[in-house]
């Protein structure tokens, strides 16, 4: 990072130009903007504090044409995030974007899990924090200028920079991208979904989105058909709609969900589903340009304020990973059956279970209660014990288990093939990836299992009569994760769990603090994972020593934040 | 019936004979270089190799036939997966800066496996099949190859024996080669109806409308059911396989039926009384009633195991693979017979190359009859290969296959001429 400099200001300022990279050849978008290059844009705003990389000085291109007036760039309450933002902004503007969008996606994310998407609890949550973060999300009040908050267009410039902002960060992964694009898309979704039609139909046109209806014979002979494939057409409906044919690609979660009729292809899609394939496009122009981003992510990790922050901002999203435990060794393998009971969530109890009764589990469970072995502190060489004493029981001798079984534990705690030391699944991932099929134990409880077996197991448990038709209820409701929580307080006798669940090694923690009269486990004072969190939080504080101190608080703002989140 | 004239401790020496003189090696290139409509198609193919003891080799790559024949005749491996077409060469795949090095097309591939079926068939379990519970294999191809031709427009799909308990399919059309994962898992969620563990017992729920898919499916289904899981299977004889059925039902009807199944034992009447119970409630219930359907369908639709299709890296058995258990060759299935194909029947690595000893007392006398010149052409010896597998049952397996490829090369010719006719305009 030699060369690297940093001119000094009382405010200082990011010039965004330099930072987004991304090729603007779309045809569809308004082309006063000229391909911003690294570097590019730089030397107007003489004025302002800026950063500059030695060498590479002034190297890009030197003309550019700046018609960016606010009311042509943000002429919609919802974006498709086309060209990048190119003006300065202070620093600290810069982190309060980031933090505050990160913290929307969060509750975009939450509230995807707790609540079916767009009903009316969800978007009534979502509204209020939008209000509470002044993100737009309405455009009826475009020229109505608040009297308190910021107005409309300030509003669509935070959406807009916090967005790109949030690229930065979450390009280096396909395990952060493919977080930030679901987020990003459930976040469209629930702002296109709550325009008028004609709102709609004019974003599209804007955007150049436009699609080819079938013609009205078509339409008569594949009637029946249409109507059978999509929900809420009816023969009558049916004549007033347009249906647009589209290559089944454009539209896969209609593929996916079964709601549309397919023919050689083409998937024939109602107008009202049109937010799919608009979906679709958004989804796909975010995956390339966070593929481009990522490529260009050198130049802007070099700038030392911004690395530490685009890297905290990346680890938020996860909350606590439960990876790294000191505790490890130090729960024997004796301990395991009583924790089972004790302590164990159901998904995680229902694993052991089977495992001790078959002496097998398939893939999507070893990986679900392996993981979560390993984050409770089974070491490698207890692992390979444990899964291996329990293997050659069933129809698996020592030689096949060594040769086909103890490679895959291996890999799990990182030590066969490209090393990656997992960490153990989140609720999130167990209730919402590879489901359970034939012959699997795996996946949650409240989630993939049918309620009467829920009910029956529930009573095996001894759950009360009251408390399973309570967890019955949440589960209907979609709340599987309060379903556990309900599941922890009443199989721990406490009123009120203080915590809100999201991962089965925090409910083996939690369940270890109340059943130790307050304590953690018997040998731990503090949860790993925090003085994980503190420790890398006081790292990047000793490699941002010159940066400004606002950045270190605001990590320490981050921190607090996902670890109540 | 059962492969008990193969022995699997004679695999190593068979294995060298097989791939020195039947392994269809200009037909397997054939497939897999596509025409060379694009450049290093086939040397960026995965291959991987399972040797003797279960050594796993992955990253196996060719550049010729010749090399791919020469390799696979030295290693003479027990088992072959094929994997996805890469951005590179993957016996290099070391050579390139981690994250460069990524899998780029592979055909859509559907695996359907018989241990998926466990809790619905009672003559076998786990790796056993027999000729009854093959007929769930016969529905399941009926239903996803009209499903990947009418709805998703697909043409070249080549089905394959996997050799023990189950069939492939490898859907080879360009645009299915070239499907995103997230494409792949949407074809795939697209095609599934079946879902849930062990911890589910009512499989499937239809809602109304009924999809066209569902109905398709369903005509293919009620065909095979009355024979297949009424007879068949009898699952409406014994009394834990009826109690499982009626475990699909309404509560209030299961209690009738109940009632009704003790004066009545024949099954096809015990399932017209199911039937008779749905009409009853479809016609004054608001919502859809379907549970005879969803009965049918959780006994009888195809699974498939999603995560094989969803991935393009994933790796599948490949055909005229030898299964190293039941020494049976995997080999393409003409759908044309589908009714009729014996998993049985098929030849194991032991009985083609019986045959062709066997045979080749009687050739000797042939020979003298046939004309000599031929003989002494220099590509005597590919023509010998050839004739090697005409001589035995493995024929008309790698005849089928090359009528598929016949098919497929139509594609990549207009492929190529168009490029052609790109190239003479610049």
């Amino acid at each position: 990072m030699s060369g690297c400099t940093v001119l000094q200001n009382e405010r200082p300022h990011m010039t965004l130009g330099i930072l987004f990279r991304v090729p603007l050849k779309r045809h569809h978008l308004p082309a006063f903007v000229e391909q911003p290059t690294l570097f590019g844009g730089t030397e107007r705003k003489r004025d302002h504090c800026r950063l500059q990389t030695g060498t590479m000085q002034f190297s890009g291109r030197k003309r550019r044409i700046i018609t960016n007036s606010q009311t042509e760039v943000y002429g919609h309450t919802v974006q498709f995030y086309g060209q990048p933002p190119l003006e300065n902004i202070s620093l600290s503007e810069f982190e309060t974007f980031a933090v505050e969008r990160l913290k929307l996606l969060k509750t975009v994310e939450n509230l995807g899990v707790s609540h079916v998407k767009l009903s009316e609890p969800y978007t009534q949550k979502l509204e209020k924090e939008f209000k509470a973060l002044n993100f737009p999300y309405r455009p009826e009040n475009e020229d109505r200028k608040s009297q308190t908050g910021p107005s409309e267009q300030e509003k669509r410039r935070k959406d807009h920079i916090s967005h790109f902002i949030l690229r930065l960060a979450y390009c280096q992964t396909e395990d952060l991208r493919r977080w930030f694009i679901q987020q990003e898309v459930d976040l469209f979704r629930f702002r296109f979904h709550i325009l008028h039609s004609k709102q709609k139909l004019e974003l599209l046109h804007r955007n150049n989105l436009e699609y080819d209806a079938i013609s009205a014979e078509e339409k008569t002979t594949l009637r029946e058909k249409l109507i059978n494939s999509s929900y809420g057409v009816s023969g009558i409906t049916l004549e007033e709609q347009d249906f647009y044919k589209v290559p089944f690609q454009d539209a896969l979660d209609l593929v996916r969900t079964r709601k549309v009729y397919l023919k050689a292809g083409y998937a024939y899609i109602p107008h009202q589903d049109i937010v799919t394939i608009v979906l679709n496009d958004f989804r796909t122009r975010l995956s390339k340009a966070l593929a481009l981003t990522a490529r260009s992510l050198p130049a802007v990790q070099s700038d030392e304020r911004l690395q530490p922050l685009l890297n905290h901002l990346s680890h938020a999203y996860v909350g606590q990973d439960y990876s790294i435990q000191k505790n490890v060794g130090k729960i024997s393998l004796e301990q395991i059956d009583p924790l089972s009971g004790k302590s164990f969530p159901l998904c995680m109890r229902q694993l052991h279970q089977s495992l001790r009764e078959n002496h097998h589990l398939r893939h999507g469970g070893r990986m679900q209660y392996g993981l979560f072995l390993k984050g409770i502190g089974l070491s490698l060489e207890q692992a390979l014990q444990f899964w291996r004493s329990e293997f050659i029981r069933g129809k698996v001798d020592a030689d096949k288990f060594d040769k086909q079984y103890a490679y895959s534990i291996r890999h799990m705690f990182g030590k066969e093939g490209k090393r990656t030391d997992y960490t153990p699944y989140s609720c999130m991932k167990v209730i919402l990836s590879n489901a359970p099929s034939q012959g699997d134990h795996h996946g949650c409880p409240f989630r993939h299992s049918d309620p009467e077996l829920l009910k029956q197991k529930l009573q095996f448990y001894k759950v009360s009569p009251s408390g399973i038709s309570q967890i019955l209820e949440l589960v209907k409701g979609m709340h599987y994760q309060l379903a556990c929580q309900k599941y922890f307080e009443l199989t721990h006798n406490i009123e009120d769990a203080s915590f809100s669940l999201n991962h089965p090694n925090q409910y083996f923690i939690e369940s270890q603090k109340v059943l130790n009269g307050g304590k953690e486990i018997k040998r731990e004072t503090d949860t790993p994972q925090r003085s994980q969190d503190k420790s890398a939080a006081r790292g990047s504080r000793e490699a941002t020593a010159n940066a400004p101190q606002a950045l270190a608080e605001m990590t320490e703002d981050l921190d607090f934040f996902f670890q109540d989140a | 019936m059962p492969s008990s004239d193969y022995d699997p401790a004679s695999l190593p020496d068979l294995l060298p004979l097989y791939y020195r003189r039947l392994f269809p090696f200009s037909q397997y290139y054939r497939w897999l270089n596509y025409g060379g409509v694009h450049k290093n198609y086939f040397q960026n193919r995965e291959f991987s190799f399972t040797l003797k003891d279960d050594i796993y080799v992955r990253y196996q790559s060719f550049s010729t036939q010749a090399d791919l024949e020469k390799e696979m005749q030295k290693m003479n491996p027990y088992k072959i997966d094929i994997g996805a077409i890469y951005s590179h060469r993957p016996n290099q795949h070391n050579t390139v800066k981690s994250g460069t090095f990524q899998a780029l097309e592979k055909e859509l591939v559907f695996d359907i496996d018989m241990t998926d079926y466990d809790d619905v068939r009672s003559c076998c379990s786990a790796a056993d099949i027999c000729s009854k519970c093959w007929t769930l294999m016969t529905i399941a191809i009926k239903i996803l190859d009209r499903a990947l031709r009418e709805d998703f427009g697909f043409q070249h799909l080549l089905w394959v024996y996997s050799g023990r308990r189950g069939v492939h399919c490898w859907v080879c059309d360009e645009a299915a080669r070239k499907l995103s994962v997230a494409a792949r898992s949407a074809v795939a969620e697209y095609l599934s109806l079946v879902k849930g563990g062990d911890e589910t017992v009512k499989k499937v729920v239809l809602n109304d409308p009924i999809h066209p898919l569902i109905r398709e499916s369903l005509t293919v289904v009620e065909h095979y059911f009355p024979r297949y899981a009424l007879q068949d299977q009898d699952i409406l004889g014994r009394k834990d396989s009826v109690n499982k059925v009626l475990g699909l039902v309404p509560e209030d009807v299961r209690k009738e039926l109940q009632q009704r199944f003790q004066n009545e034992r024949k099954p096809e009447t015990r399932w017209a009384l199911i039937e008779g119970q749905a009409e009853k409630k479809q016609a004054t219930a608001k919502k859809g009633q379907y549970f005879e359907k969803e009965i049918m369908l959780q006994y009888c639709y195809p699974r498939l195991d999603v995560n094989v299709s969803k991935g393009v890296n994933h790796l599948l058995k490949s055909p005229f693979s030898v299964h190293p258990k039941t020494g049976r060759i995997s080999v393409p299935m003409d759908l044309k017979d589908l009714d009729t194909f014996d998993p049985f029947a098929v030849p194991t690595i032991s009985m083609i190359c019986e045959e062709l000893d066997r045979s080749r007392a009687g050739e000797e006398e042939e020979k003298s009859e046939d004309t000599k010149e031929k003989e002494e052409e220099t590509a005597a010896a590919e023509k010998r290969k050839i004739r090697d597998y005409k001589r035995t049952s493995l024929a008309k397996y790698v005849k089928y296959f090359d009528q598929f490829l016949d098919g497929i090369a139509q594609s990549w010719k207009g492929e190529l001429i168009r490029k052609n006719d790109l190239k003479k305009e610049f």
